[in-house]
């Protein structure tokens, strides 16, 4: 259900590497679902240099925020405008046109260290079992 | 004329809604027209059209004189008509705060009559009238105890502890104090871990701030150990007055160790809620507390009544000296109940929500199931299970004729319904409540779908809450707005 | 005698507690450890309906009340003329009530009034959004500070000192609570630091005339620093609103607008603010949308940004606001409407001026600014200001406020609409006479 070629985080985000060292990120369907409907993307300023596992922006719901955070060092290149526009395709499709930031990858073997999604989806099983 | 028109809607021009006399003196000369207006867009409705527009408003909206308000932590009792009308009295009402003193002696009078009566009924010894709602109460409580620690030499408290079960404004006020909250659990009776406390409680802490009885509406036993506790390793012990409708003409906070406490003279002293306000929330503390009191404070120097502020005060709250229009029904109240009359009401109230919580324990889970005090926390998980969440359940008991019980708070209960029923409820009244969950409940269980798509009756049904976050419209617009 | 808001009667606890399956109510009191329970409370006896009318009477005749001496006192609280409907309008139980409007369906009578407000003080601060009010106008300029050094990330705030005393020292409590400086700034010598969060004028200012406000927006803008004004909002019926001279952010007491002075509370914290700034703006605000059956309706918006969600990142820890008195507001400022409050503030100017021309041809009393004013001037007296007000308030009239200790001999003296021609000849023939 989570794409095979993406790689994920326990706090629920992905990325999805792209040719030349760059990767798109994004929150996973679990993420969204927990949300609710999104309404506001806080997302940062393309060129601003991000660290692994630092916040970068926030994702607001009606009812509550979430912090979002980075997979991965590198600087941002890109920001979803379509998403800033109409936070509901988020909802609707967050591993597609719901990305969130493009990045150029300072240390791209820090993808290595992060879940597959085989990982992810026991991950996610879990937290459905326990709730 | 339905709802959705707006005031530029019944707007023409020519209309207005108010008589005016003319200028009587000579008109002087304009200032230089760079400082003046060019265009005022207002809109220009007749009387007539205003009073039916408001009034057809009035007419949507649920208030505690239409029926039932369950709503925990907030109790919503009736406000009685007599303490209105005094609060009205001229005298009361055109009064300047900077006219002379000696002028406005009977309202230092009664500010300073109602500062005596809050301190005995808590069983403090000072009290500010100044903070003008609950969360500027436990803002001004949290700013002296950061002061009282300051004065002692101690820097190194930064922390607030804070129950899981703690409302929203404990750490919102901690921040605002430049202080961190750390959360101590509760147990499986739902009272304070205090094991846990115990290894929190050290010379980082400045305080515990605690809801009593607590957001679960139970009383917590250990008071006294948890007091000594945190007084033994340095720190402070502040209360949150929200629930004292428990407890009046009983219990004491002062003999339970609380240094400070602030009160919500909108809530238990029966001012109307205003559609969100006016409040008022005074703190009262110990003598240890005492010279870190907001300003002004109101002093009696032989028969004169004077404005004094605290030797080591941490400031003003406000222009003035607080909601003292709130402060009239509060007083009013007090001097029309007594301390007998204080006592019959807490018991009427803790005797209500026993009865709640006695009668509606088969049909929905009750978390804690102890006695309780003036309110009842249920969980709607029963119901969750057949994929109906306590959302649906209060959008339901709309369509009886009630407004629902405070919903999903406590965090730490799971779809929490937090039903506080006041003492100004009949057994009636309740048991028509009752009734009313008992099918709500019965519904879940084999018609889901009329609660998940209630409310049916009300004025409007359940509204698009992300199309109004995502796309924000918060005012209408009236001719075109000059460039600076 | 029973009370008659307690409708439980003897019969009704002895069932309830049957019910409940506990002999008395002291037994519903047993997780209060005993040492605790049953104290004595010293309070006086109750008092009936008609005892109490008396009482609260007897002690209302205490107070001197506006309405029956004439009133020159100003400096942030105004007495100007409400029209009847709006204390007809905010008496209806259905408003007065009600609770805050979380359960939006049966509060649409809440939600929409508010929204005619936010729409109605945007109009006449011109600014593009507003909440739905906060506390008073000094703790809205004290949130508008903290807004402030949110959004630029900055830990300084400046105060031009002609703003209200009373306002500084709230503001002082706020910022202090988060160790930010605070910097009194003399007219003259504005220069802002780099790292100044806001600059906070008043307009006119504590005194009554107007600032040269354009510098002032120019100086804060060029170091990045927010522009914030506090406003009588009843001046903006005649005057040049903030939003047309650049402010970011307006704070400003709404207490003249449709309410009574009730000694300084409660009052009213109009909040308006830039579009850009709306998710860092503290309290309430409510928003237009549809139901599911497609009928407009209005809501609570963007409480993500408040305690209950928030919570330590919470743009602000209020939660009761004024709500009633903002309602007052909005019926005042819908039944004055375009005319009505450009009238109301012409009476003022006019009047005031009238008064201040008299006045400063007194023998021994001068105007002490000769900026252009409103209607509030600050006139120097032949002797203690406070002297002057004793002989006044036994001629039945309230005097302007004493700010000798401010500058010497002063006094701030206010004019407004309810003010007439035989009440200012009165003064100024008194004022002669001492």
């Amino acid at each position: 259900m989570n794409p095979k070629e993406y790689k994920y985080t326990p706090e629920h985000e992905w990325i999805c590497p792209e040719p030349g060292g760059k990767g798109r990120i994004g929150i996973t369907d679990y993420a969204q679902s927990q949300l609710g409907d999104i309404v506001y993307l806080d997302l940062p300023a393309p060129g601003t240099q991000v660290e692994q596992l630092g916040k970068i922006g926030e994702i607001e719901s009606v009812k509550a925020v979430s912090d979002l955070f980075t997979p991965v060092s590198g600087k941002v290149l890109e920001i979803n405008q379509t998403a800033i526009d109409e936070p509901q395709v988020v909802n609707q499709d967050p591993y597609g046109a719901g990305w969130l930031v493009r990045l150029e990858l300072s240390k791209p073997s820090q993808l290595d260290a992060l879940m597959n999604s085989d990982e992810y989806d026991e991950l996610v099983a879990k937290l459905r079992e326990e709730s | 004329m339905s709802h959705h028109y707006l005031l530029p809607d019944i707007s023409r021009p020519g209309r207005i809604g108010c008589s005016l006399p003319p200028l009587d003196v000579t008109p002087a000369e304009l200032p230089p027209k760079e400082l003046l207006r060019q265009e005022l867009e207002l809109p220009e409705v007749s009387e007539v059209e205003l009073v039916r527009y408001f009034t057809f408003l009035s007419k949507l909206n649920y208030g505690v004189d239409t029926g039932f308000y369950p709503l925990g932590s907030c109790t919503m009792k009736y406000n009685p008509k007599w303490h209105e009308d005094v609060a009205r009295l001229p005298g009361f009402t055109s009064i300047h705060p900077y006219q002379p003193i000696d002028s406005v002696q009977g309202a230092l009078q009664l500010m300073f009559e109602l500062q005596e009566y809050l301190a005995e009924i808590t069983g403090m010894n000072a009290t500010s009238l100044a903070p003008m709602a609950g969360a500027q109460g436990e803002l001004a409580s949290i700013l002296m105890v950061k002061a009282y620690h300051r004065a002692r030499g101690d820097k190194t408290r930064k922390k607030i502890l804070v129950p899981d079960s703690a409302h929203g404004t404990n750490p919102a006020t901690a921040a605002m104090c430049g202080l961190e909250i750390s959360s101590v659990p509760s147990d499986d009776e739902g009272n304070l871990d205090l094991k846990e406390l115990e290894s929190m409680m050290n010379e980082e802490v400045a305080a515990l701030t605690l809801t009593l009885p607590t957001t679960l509406g139970l009383f917590d036993p250990q008071i006294g150990e948890i007091s000594q506790l945190v007084h033994e390793r340095g720190g402070l012990l502040c209360g949150d007055g929200a629930n004292l409708n428990s407890l009046m003409g009983k219990v004491k906070f002062g003999d339970l160790g609380f240094d400070c406490v602030q009160l919500n003279l909108h809530k238990t002293f029966s001012a109307p809620h205003g559609g969100g306000g006016p409040g008022s929330g005074p703190v009262c503390v110990k003598s240890n507390l005492a010279d870190f009191l907001p300003s002004p404070m109101i002093a009696k120097k032989g028969k004169e009544y004077t404005f004094t502020s605290p030797a080591n005060s941490i400031g003003s709250l406000g222009a003035a000296y607080g909601n003292f229009g709130v402060m009239v029904k509060a007083y009013a109240y007090i001097r029309s109940l007594g301390a007998e009359g204080l006592k019959e009401v807490s018991e009427n109230a803790v005797i209500n929500a026993n009865y709640i919580k006695e009668k509606l324990k088969g049909y929905y889970h009750l978390p804690y199931d102890r006695i309780c005090m003036h309110e009842v926390v249920f969980s709607g998980k029963r119901q969750k299970a057949k994929g109906v969440k306590t959302l649906d359940i209060a959008k339901r008991l709309l369509d009886y004729g009630f407004h629902p019980p405070t919903i999903y708070f406590p965090l730490v209960v799971e779809e929490a319904i937090m039903i506080e029923p006041t003492e100004t409820e009949s057994k009636e009244t309740l048991d028509a409540f009752i009734d009313a969950m008992k099918e709500i409940a019965r519904d879940a269980e084999e018609n889901p779908e009329i609660l998940r798509t209630a409310p049916h009756n009300t004025p409007v049904r359940r509204l698009d809450e992300a199309r109004a976050a995502r796309k924000p419209d918060l005012r209408w617009e009236m001719g075109s707005r000059q460039d600076y | 005698m029973p009370l008659p808001y307690l409708p439980n009667t003897d019969a009704d606890r002895k069932t309830m507690l049957q019910e409940i399956g506990v002999s008395s109510v002291d037994e519903l009191f047993q997780d209060v450890p005993e040492k605790f329970r049953n104290v004595q409370f010293k309070l006086p006896p109750p008092l009936s309906e008609l005892e109490l009318k008396e009482e609260l009477r007897q002690l209302s005749n205490r107070n001197a009340n506006l309405d029956d001496y004439v009133c020159f006192l100003g400096a942030g609280y105004y007495r100007h003329f409400t029209p009847s409907i709006v204390a007809h309008i905010i008496s209806r139980s259905e408003f007065y009530t009600a609770y805050t409007p979380y359960q939006a369906e049966v509060s649409q009578g809440t939600l929409q009034t508010i929204y005619e407000y936010q729409s109605l003080v945007c109009q006449l601060t011109g600014m593009e959004v507003s909440n739905a009010g906060m506390y008073d106008g000094s703790t809205a300029a004290a949130e508008a500070a903290l807004m402030a050094c949110r959004i630029t990330g900055r830990g300084k705030v400046s105060v031009l000192s002609t703003v209200n005393p009373r306002y500084y020292k709230v503001i002082d409590t706020y910022v202090r609570g988060r160790d930010i400086p605070l910097e009194k700034v003399e007219p003259r010598l504005v220069n802002l630091p780099s790292d100044c969060a806001c600059l906070i004028v008043q307009q006119p200012n504590f005194f009554g005339y107007f600032e040269d406000i354009k510098s002032y927006t120019e100086k804060a803008h060029e170091v990045g620093a927010l522009l914030v004004v506090t406003v009588d909002p009843i001046s903006l019926g005649m005057f040049k609103p903030p939003g047309h001279y650049g402010a970011d952010i307006v704070a400003a007491e709404g207490q003249a607008l449709g309410n009574p002075i009730s000694l300084g509370g409660p009052g009213l914290g109009i909040f308006t603010c830039r579009k850009e700034y709306l998710r860092q703006m503290p309290g309430r605000i409510v928003g237009k949308t549809v139901d599911i059956d497609g009928r407009t309706g209005y809501v609570l918006i963007l409480s993500t940004r408040e305690q209950h969600i928030r919570r330590e990142r919470a743009t602000s820890n209020i939660c009761t606001n004024e709500a009633l008195v903002a309602l007052a507001a909005t019926v005042y400022l819908a039944a004055l409407g375009k005319r009505g409050l450009r009238h109301v503030a012409e009476l003022c100017y006019h009047k005031a001026h009238y008064a201040a021309k008299a006045i400063g041809k007194l023998k021994g009393y001068s105007l002490v600014f000769q900026q252009p004013f409103f209607n509030e001037f600050v006139v120097r007296c032949p002797t203690a200001p406070s002297q002057i007000n004793k002989a006044l308030f036994r001629e039945g009239i309230i005097g302007g406020l004493d700010i000798s200790h401010m500058i010497d001999n002063c006094m701030l003296l206010c004019v407004t609409e309810v003010n007439t021609k035989q009440d200012i000849d009165k003064l100024v023939k008194i004022l002669g006479a001492l």
